[in-house]
């Protein structure tokens, strides 16, 4: 939908793009347009529109418009819909703490592992607590990989034990003693009520309990993971959605050779 | 012979089921000599025993203990029961209370004359048949009046934690269309080696499976049922260390599908392969009886091995998952066999590989409702695209006649589904289902095309990986991670210390009244 031939919406704003007050895009600079859906506990019908709008409009919305409404069970209504955003940020003033490290490729880690450690890397992996889920840790560790990233079991100077799923962080930690783990990988995926945050908490109190905080390279990883939130957590690094085992090997390689172990 | 529309070669076919029949024939001669603890409190809440001691403890998980504690697990609770109400008078609800409360010492025996044993119990053994069989006349007397949707029957996940929010759930989405409801269990039941009790409001990623909640959610679905004029079916999970209590729950209160199948919980659970092959015998003998549909998990495998590579193994499994079935009396009309729509949506020419695999599933298994399960490896944020993935599966599911059709989310790999992720879902399937409904009558493959050959090429693995199994058995292959790419020791994991062999007094007539029978 081309914004002059059918709309009858104000053409005044400034069309230039303003770091420092950005908005979202459309199909022209700063028209704001958003989409989005939701449901509403009420009927569908007119008023189900106009409780729609409203809301648009608290959310900062100019112009707000229901272009789909239907009633999934009765008192819920669903609606599609559109607005242009009010609201700006200024993105010159934006600071995300991020991993900091060079992304290598297999290839390149083994390289940089033999060069500057001289020896294998032991990786231990599990997806722990109560969460079954194996997707994250595997997409990580199995020899496939994932997405076309080969996983941290393909790599010739990391040994990587994946123990899997719905592992107690008891057990967790003892096998990471056992195997002389450099770096521990956790993998999270359910985080509904934050499950995920008190069991990945629990970890770093058991490991410091035990003196071993320092003694291991602590990375967490999930789709709902950040690298901020790994940090608040007590974590060296966080990988989420869109990262993958080069993205851990890199880290943890580079982490190593900064504190200077070998 | 049926006619094969991929020119599949049914002698092959009927090898392959050979090798798996053998391969079976050795894990059921193991597990008919052993008996495991969740087996005999199934035969506890057979017996009508229920409710929870003042630690909440459930009541058959009591009486099994004391067995165990005192090393007579192995001659069964209901020699011991038996002898306790001969020699009480009282019921065995009665009798596991006194347990609870150590009023009463169950192992003592007072006859072990089989013919007794037997008499004292028949009547609460009439009354648990009676109680099953009337559940299932129930579900067969909806089929009859009201009726049920067409197959591939849509089928849709709740999974808020709270039962009275997934009745909510349960109920919008019967009322959009969808014909099976599964309440996902919340995370960790299934190792639990005991079935929480009463409704609960309170899980993570899911519900807690307990014989309250089924009542909870049977009613809930009759009542929509009755007023869509359409009977919604109810599955959850007879799966994990309670397989066999999870089943003759459901078998009480009226359950139509059930996930049952003891190489996923190997597989994904570390559990003991030993004690899960027991339990999952008993649990599909009770499945079998009770008009269940069991579903099996082989399109997990798909989520940690390569579905191009890995299709063989889905089909290997299938087949010795169609043996084990057979052997516990459950027929083929029951048997809900997984596979999966799980390939990188990047391959090139990927769908045809998938939907060979999905019509040669169709022709080996013609009775059987296959399970088919949506992508999810392969889902990501970008919800859009992840619609168009649904489509796709949805596509096949329609095109082969898939028997119970797991719908996929858009928003699957984000969070557990909103209301109108199911509608837009269903949305989806139904506008498919009804646009593409005889495009499988209609179109034909190409001989010496990328379809057939495919399907052949499956075949033909599959059969060579059952060759390799036939000599080494079952237990060696799980040890050898040819399912999955999961290793799994036969001594290892979870529950292995609830097994024990069955003693001189052994006694569980449910085999005899259950099995392959209604």
């Amino acid at each position: 939908m081309s914004e002059g031939l059918y709309s009858m919406e104000a053409k005044d704003y400034d069309k230039t793009l303003d770091l420092t007050k950005i908005k979202p895009y459309g199909d022209t600079m700063n028209d704001g347009k958003v989409q989005l859906s939701f449901t509403l506990p009420v009927p569908a019908g007119a008023e189900a529109e106009e409780a729609a709008k409203q809301l648009l409009k608290k959310m900062g919305f100019e112009n707000p418009l229901v272009v789909y409404q239907k009633e999934l069970t009765e008192g819920f209504c669903f609606m599609n819909c559109y607005g242009s955003l009010t609201h700006t940020v200024d993105y010159t003033n934006i600071h995300v703490p991020k991993v900091e490290s060079d992304k290598m490729d297999m290839h390149e880690c083994d390289e940089y592992i033999q060069h500057n450690i001289g020896r294998k890397i032991v990786m231990v992996g599990a997806s722990t607590g109560t969460d079954a889920h194996t997707v994250g840790i595997d997409a990580i560790m199995n020899m496939k990989g994932y997405a076309g990233h080969y996983g941290l079991e393909r790599y010739d100077m990391i040994e990587a034990y994946n123990l899997g799923s719905q592992v107690p962080n008891e057990e967790f930690i003892a096998k990471g003693i056992e195997l002389h783990a450099d770096a521990l990988l956790v993998s999270q995926t359910v985080t509904q009520k934050d499950v995920h945050i008190k069991n990945l908490t629990e970890l770093v109190e058991m490991l410091e309990a035990e003196g071993l905080r320092d003694k291991v390279i602590l990375v967490c990883g999930g789709p709902r993971i950040s690298h901020e939130l790994a940090k608040e957590l007590g974590y060296d690094a966080g990988f989420g959605a869109n990262t993958y085992a080069d993205d851990v090997a890199s880290y943890v390689a580079q982490e190593m050779v900064k504190r200077g172990w070998k | 012979m049926q006619k094969s529309k991929l020119g599949l070669d049914f002698e092959k076919v009927e090898y392959a089921r050979g090798l798996a029949k053998g391969i079976a024939q050795d894990v059921q001669t193991f597990v008919e000599q052993y008996t495991t603890v969740a087996v005999e409190r199934t035969l506890c809440r057979l017996m009508g025993i229920d409710g929870v001691d003042d630690n909440d403890v459930p009541l058959p998980n009591v009486v099994v203990e004391a067995l165990k504690d005192k090393g007579v697990l192995n001659e069964g609770a209901l020699f011991f029961i038996a002898n306790a109400m001969i020699q009480t008078g009282l019921t065995p609800q009665q009798i596991a209370e006194k347990v609870a409360k150590e009023e009463i010492d169950i192992t003592k025996v007072v006859t072990t004359d089989p013919k007794a044993i037997a008499d004292a119990l028949q009547p609460v053994i009439d009354d648990s048949m009676a109680r099953i069989r009337a559940r299932r006349a129930r579900r067969e007397h909806y089929l009859e009046t009201i009726g049920e949707g067409p197959k591939p029957y849509l089928y849709i996940i709740v999974a808020t934690g709270n039962i009275y929010e997934d009745v909510v759930q349960a109920q919008a989405g019967a009322r959009q269309g969808a014909d099976v409801i599964a309440v996902i269990r919340t995370t960790g039941q299934s190792l639990l080696d005991y079935v929480p009790y009463g409704a609960t409001t309170e899980g993570f990623g899911g519900t807690f499976a307990t014989q309250e909640n089924f009542r909870i959610m049977r009613k809930a679905l009759d009542e929509v049922g009755e007023e869509q004029g359409r009977y919604i079916r109810l599955c959850n999970y007879c799966s994990g260390l309670c397989m066999p209590e999870i089943a003759i729950m459901g078998a009480f209160e009226g359950l139509d599908v059930m996930l049952n199948d003891a190489l996923y919980g190997i597989l994904f659970r570390d559990i003991n392969m030993q004690r899960t092959l027991i339990d999952q015998y008993m649990s599909r003998i009770i499945n079998g009886f009770a008009g269940v549909i069991i579903n099996t998990g082989e399109d997990n495998y798909l989520t940690t091995a390569d579905a191009v590579e890995a299709a063989h193994t889905v089909l290997a499994s299938d087949l010795i998952n169609e043996q084990l079935a057979l052997m516990a009396g459950l027929p083929e009309e029951q048997m809900g066999l997984g596979h999966a729509f799980e390939m990188d949506p990047m391959l090139e020419n990927g769908f045809l590989y998938e939907l060979a695999q999905a019509q040669m599933l169709r022709e080996i298994f013609p009775k059987a409702p296959l399970k088919y399960m949506p992508p999810t490896k392969f889902m990501t944020g970008n919800i859009f695209r992840g619609h168009i993935q649904d489509a796709l599966f949805n596509i096949i599911g329609q095109w082969t006649h898939q028997g119970l059709q797991l719908l996929g989310m858009p928003t699957e790999a984000i969070h557990t589904p909103f209301m109108s992720d199911r509608y837009l879902s269903i949305e989806n399937a139904k506008y498919i289902f009804n646009n593409m409904k005889d495009i499988g009558e209609e179109v034909e493959f190409k001989d010496g095309g990328i379809i057939k050959n495919r399907a052949k090429e499956v075949l033909d693995k599959a059969t060579s990986l059952l060759e390799n199994m036939e000599s080494e058995g079952l237990f060696t292959a799980l040890e050898k991670g040819i399912f999955a790419d999961v290793k799994r020791p036969k001594n290892g994991g979870k529950g292995l210390d609830g097994v024990t062999m069955k003693g001189e007094h052994y006694f569980n007539p449910f085999v005899e009244l259950m099995k392959g029978r209604k």
